[in-house]
């Protein structure tokens, strides 16, 4: 099985850290897995994505042409990456910062607030956290066991409510697995 | 009867490559018979320029190490920090030193390495035939300024050790000249002042000596000497500078 | 030991402090920033040296001092910077110092941008700076062959006392994967700086004759015998030190030639065309310079249904030309290559390939 994601957002929203909490937990899997950021002047502000492949077998490309599922947490993102899906791939979307739909007719389509999640749990940068979750509840592509494994290991050394704000948000994350 | 005038054990036996009338020579000698004194020979790395002296190592008896041209101070960081129990100097003429190493020279003086470095300012470029140094004097006639030296084209004669002198990482700078025996002595005492920096550890320290080019600065030796006193010292003053 | 997740540029970076090197000197570029940030972190933990010059010519020079003093020494950059550093690999190679540096390659000319390239394929395997020297080239695929190859670069750059090169490009640079880290057989993780056993290296001239580390051969006939001797070292480096992956070659009908991040893509292509029932080969150098010339001579004695040839490069045709100088017209050679920030993609492979049939 392989699995090939695109996290995408501004800077600032925790994509990459997205993107290589996805690569931990396929190492935590004994899986396959490469990283691919975007790099450069894309600190803060402007788009930033990274791909990420887990997979039973060796991985040849890093780089994602098509993807089976896309992550996007604002509007520029959608827009740049809903077309790199493919068919029947997995669009997931931040609902609270993109209002446009997609074009496309032939995805599986979940929205889902995840700033506003974010927001009421107190800490709105977790929302990376609560996407991570749905994707996961999602594709199963990971045990929970694996996921909360590394969760552990990211957060280590950070402040308790960090920990507890981040455990929180992955645990609403699994409950939005459902189109809506 | 007493022995009062050898050979440096540091010095080679060899004859000499350089011009008649030339300070390359005095200089080498006096940096061999401070070593002796020092009894540092064991532990010396010296890293030859690129110019007139690029073979200094043919008249010394001790480790040495080539630099491309204006790397000197580049390549001594490199082997002071991996050896920093071993003495490293570097010998360096003013196209060296102060034109295209000039990025080396400020910062690795600005690190405070702790090095030593001998530069020889002789207002010229001696071995590609007698151009423009950075420290030529103003109207002073170069293959490479035929009509004088003019400051609207070329800029000033660039004072580098007083330029270096602003830098924190800087322990010590003195400017010398090779015009006199006396003149010698003083030489010979800050080269040494330089070395015992080295050993007691107080960072970057710089001999700036001036030397004659009798060849192309087209005049005989002795006239040369004179330039020097006359002119080229009002321009380039001696002393301590830090 | 586990596999840890760690990107190209840090297994370079570990790779080098687990073959002993002790000395770092590095001028800041994209996209290999993070291997003079991780030396400026690790170095000081195991005793080495770790200096951020202010320029990639001193920091080439610097590497040239260290290497002369004994001590395995590396230096980093990326393509512009590397233009800087061909002055002092030629006086490296010219004065037969060990030395490993690394270009992790981004799109040019000029400024370019920092998005992978391989365009810089004829500056590291054909000299790059003046004079007739060669630099041993490795260029890794994966970040477990970074790593990999950093251990045997600096062993190569010992036993030969030449610089070798690690090519590598943004994407192998950036991109993380799990990796093995596997300390190299002679004591590297020793707290102590101690330098190989190199009697030429400069060490002060205690209780021998004085030691001189120099390019310089003014005296007639001097220097042409120095270049004699370097030919017939760079003749050895030919014939033994040769380094390819092969794949599919001996019943493939087209040849795939692509290296470092190209090579593992077009693995991916292969693994394609092989559900479509198309016999694909892969060659994928390891070596650049020496360049993989026997496992063509081999491959065209024993493969009798070859009938094309494909070189794949982030370049405008580089390789190519190397590619072309083994074949020598025998096969036909064909060529699919985008740079300036472009990646070929697996399928734009396949698509150039099912165009050949």
């Amino acid at each position: 099985m392989t699995g090939k994601i695109i996290c995408s957002g501004f800077g600032g929203q925790g994509i990459m850290v997205m993107g290589k909490f996805l690569s931990y937990v396929a190492l935590e899997g004994d899986k396959f897995t490469t990283y691919l950021p975007t790099y450069g002047a894309e600190v803060r502000g402007g788009t930033a994505h990274c791909m990420v492949t887990i997979s039973d077998n060796e991985i040849y490309s890093p780089y994602i042409a098509e993807a089976d599922a896309v992550i996007v947490m604002n509007e520029p993102s959608m827009r740049k990456f809903e077309n790199r899906i493919k068919k029947e791939g997995l669009l997931i979307i931040n609902k609270s910062l993109v209002n446009a739909k997609t074009k496309r007719d032939d995805l599986k389509i979940v929205e889902v607030p995840f700033t506003d999640i974010a927001a009421k749990l107190g800490n709105i940068k977790c929302a990376n956290t609560v996407a991570l979750g749905t994707y996961f509840s999602i594709s199963s592509i990971a045990s929970k066991k694996d996921i909360y494994s590394v969760l552990n290991k990211m957060l280590a050394g950070l402040r308790p409510e960090i920990f507890e704000v981040n455990q929180k948000a992955i645990e609403e994350g699994f409950s939005y697995d459902k189109p809506r | 009867m007493e022995k009062i005038y050898n050979l440096p054990e540091s010095l080679i036996d060899v004859s000499t490559h350089y011009c008649p009338g030339c300070g390359h020579g005095i200089v080498h000698r006096i940096i061999c018979e401070v070593i002796d004194e020092l009894n540092i020979r064991q532990k010396i790395i010296g890293v030859a320029p690129i110019g007139c002296a690029v073979i200094a190592y043919k008249y010394w008896d001790f480790d040495c190490c080539e630099a491309a041209h204006g790397r000197a101070l580049a390549v001594a960081t490199g082997i002071k920090r991996v050896r920093p129990a071993n003495i490293v100097f570097t010998y360096q003429g003013d196209g060296d030193l102060a034109a295209i190493g000039c990025a080396e020279t400020i910062h690795a003086a600005n690190r405070g390495e702790n090095l030593t470095t001998i530069f020889i300012n002789n207002a010229i470029y001696g071995m590609t035939g007698g151009q423009m140094a950075p420290t030529t004097l103003l109207t002073q006639k170069t293959a490479t300024t035929p009509a004088g030296r003019d400051a609207k084209l070329e800029g000033y004669p660039l004072k580098i050790s007083e330029l270096l002198a602003q830098l924190e990482g800087v322990a010590y700078i003195e400017r010398t000249s090779t015009d006199s025996p006396k003149a010698v002595l003083i030489t010979k005492k800050a080269i040494k002042e330089a070395f015992q920096n080295q050993i007691d550890g107080k960072g970057f320290s710089m001999v700036e000596v001036l030397s004659p080019c009798p060849t192309y600065w087209g005049l005989k030796p002795v006239d040369a000497v004179k330039w020097m006193r006359e002119v080229m010292i009002k321009e380039f003053p001696l002393g301590r500078i830090k | 030991m586990g596999k840890i997740l760690i990107n190209g540029n840090e297994a370079i970076a570990e790779g080098a402090i687990r073959a002993g090197c002790r000395f770092f000197a590095g001028y800041p570029i994209t996209p290999q920033n993070e291997i003079p940030a991780y030396m400026a972190k690790r170095m000081p933990e195991i005793g080495g040296v770790f200096i951020q010059p202010e320029s990639e010519l001193a920091a080439i020079s610097m590497v040239m001092g260290a290497s002369a003093s004994g001590f395995r020494a590396i230096t980093t950059s990326s393509s512009p910077g590397v233009s800087l550093k061909q002055e002092g690999i030629s006086y490296i190679a010219g004065a037969q110092l060990p030395a490993v540096i690394v270009n992790i390659m981004r799109a040019g000319p000029g400024l370019g941008n920092i998005w992978p390239a391989q365009s810089d394929y004829f500056q590291a395997t054909k000299g790059g700076g003046h004079g007739d020297y060669r630099n041993i080239v490795l260029a890794p695929s994966t970040v477990q062959e970074a790593f990999d190859l950093t251990l045997l670069a600096f062993e190569l750059a010992d036993i030969y006392r030449n610089p070798v090169m690690i090519l590598g490009d943004g994407m192998l640079g950036q991109m993380m994967e799990p990796i093995t880290i596997s300390d190299i057989k002679r004591k590297p993780d020793s707290k102590d700086m101690v330098p190989l056993d190199k009697p030429w290296a400069l060490t002060g001239c205690r209780n021998r004759k004085l030691n001189l580390v120099a390019s310089f051969r003014m005296r007639e006939g001097e220097m042409e015998k120095r270049n004699l001797e370097l030919q017939a070292h760079y003749k050895e480096i030919v014939r033994k030190e040769q380094r390819y992956e092969a794949f599919n070659e001996k019943e493939a009908e087209i040849i795939i030639v692509a290296y470092g991040t190209m090579g593992r893509i077009a693995k991916g292509a292969i693994k394609r065309l092989e559900a479509d029932n198309k016999k694909v080969g892969l060659i994928r150098p390891i070596g650049l310079w020496p360049f993989c010339k026997d496992v063509f001579t081999k491959l065209f004695k024993d493969n009798a249904t070859l009938k094309k040839i494909l070189v794949v490069e982030m370049s405008y045709g580089q390789m190519l030309e190397d590619v072309e100088l083994t074949v020598l017209g025998r096969y036909p050679v064909e060529f699919f290559g985008r740079s300036g920030g472009g990646v070929p993609t697996e399928e734009e492979i396949v698509k150039k390939v099912l165009e050949l049939y």
